[in-house]
């Protein structure tokens, strides 16, 4: 079906509704995707919508998908850095969309960091 | 870069850091002139003649933490293999506009690729700048300007998924229109 803006109004009211429900928002978790030369060079658009679509699949409340700059290790991007409050920032390389998920599913949504795709399982 | 459109996604964040207000990306397909014009033009700091001069160099970067800046030198390297180029025009507190054409048909010519996708990243990396996004083709012409959608959303903000999902639907189904 063709999209229309009828459909973009019904996705606003449908927002508005809900949206007094997401308060909580700065205290949420992060998830931040390098966006620079180095990283849109490596596959990082691809990474970003898979952990947009996988956040939104799952209808995960005060999770941030984000994007940042160059973060200096051009080497391993895709790199994204994954915040989770009261706990210490995880940074994951070498990203693909299949990994995304995985982190999705093991890191925000059980807790449990992928150990093996960290940045100190590559060096 | 794989894609002509991951270059546009690059280089559209120099007009984001140049806190461009409006940005417009304009593609042509011309078949009879066997060219690919894509045109980004912002209306953010603008360089001066002398940044101008070298911004093509790869060593030339206005950050601070590296002494590189490969963005413009890989757009033009991709322009140049097809028997192509890169212009650049810009003035201090007006704007930049950069134009690079390309062999249409040339075999060294990257794929378009995902517009759709590279416009959706460009809107959630930067909501709060309007963009324009015309493509023609010999088939006719589609524009999709945030303005309009900004108009639907009201007080509703770009960054919601659902918002994105819609845009980047709806590109797809105009360009796919146009091919």
């Amino acid at each position: 079906m063709k999209k229309s803006f009828a459909d973009l109004m019904e996705i606003r009211n449908k927002t508005l509704n809900r949206v007094n429900l997401r308060v909580d928002r700065e205290e949420g978790i992060r998830i931040v995707v390098g966006m620079a030369t180095c990283g849109i060079a490596a596959g990082a658009r691809p990474v970003l919508k898979a952990f947009s679509e996988e956040v939104s699949k799952r209808e995960l409340q005060g999770v941030t998908v984000a994007q940042t700059g160059c973060i200096g290790m051009c080497r391993l991007e895709p790199i994204v850095e994954v915040t989770v409050p009261g706990e210490e920032k995880v940074t994951y390389v070498h990203m693909t969309p299949e990994k995304a998920a995985r982190v999705v599913a093991e890191h925000i949504v059980n807790k449990q960091p992928v150990a093996e795709y960290t940045i100190g399982a590559a060096e | 870069m794989k894609e002509l459109s991951l270059h546009i996604l690059d280089i559209v964040q120099n007009s984001v850091k140049a806190e461009a207000k409006n940005i417009t990306v304009d593609i042509t397909e011309d078949t009879k002139t066997d060219t690919l014009t894509i045109e980004i033009a912002d209306d953010g700091c603008g360089m001066t003649a002398e940044f101008l001069a070298k911004v093509r160099d790869p060593f030339t970067t206005t950050r601070t933490t590296r002494k590189t800046g490969m963005g413009i030198s890989l757009f033009e390297a991709a322009a140049v293999q097809t028997g192509g180029g890169l212009d650049i025009t810009s003035k201090p507190g007006v704007g930049t506009t950069l134009k690079v054409w390309f062999s249409l048909s040339s075999i060294d010519r990257a794929p378009l690729g995902d517009m759709a996708g590279t416009m959706v990243t460009i809107i959630s990396g930067a909501p709060d700048i309007d963009y324009i996004y015309r493509h023609t083709t010999g088939k006719g012409e589609f524009v999709f300007d945030t303005r309009e959608i900004r108009e639907v959303l009201g007080d509703v903000p770009f960054n919601v998924p659902d918002v994105l999902d819609w845009i980047g639907g709806y590109i797809e189904e105009g360009l796919a229109e146009i091919n």
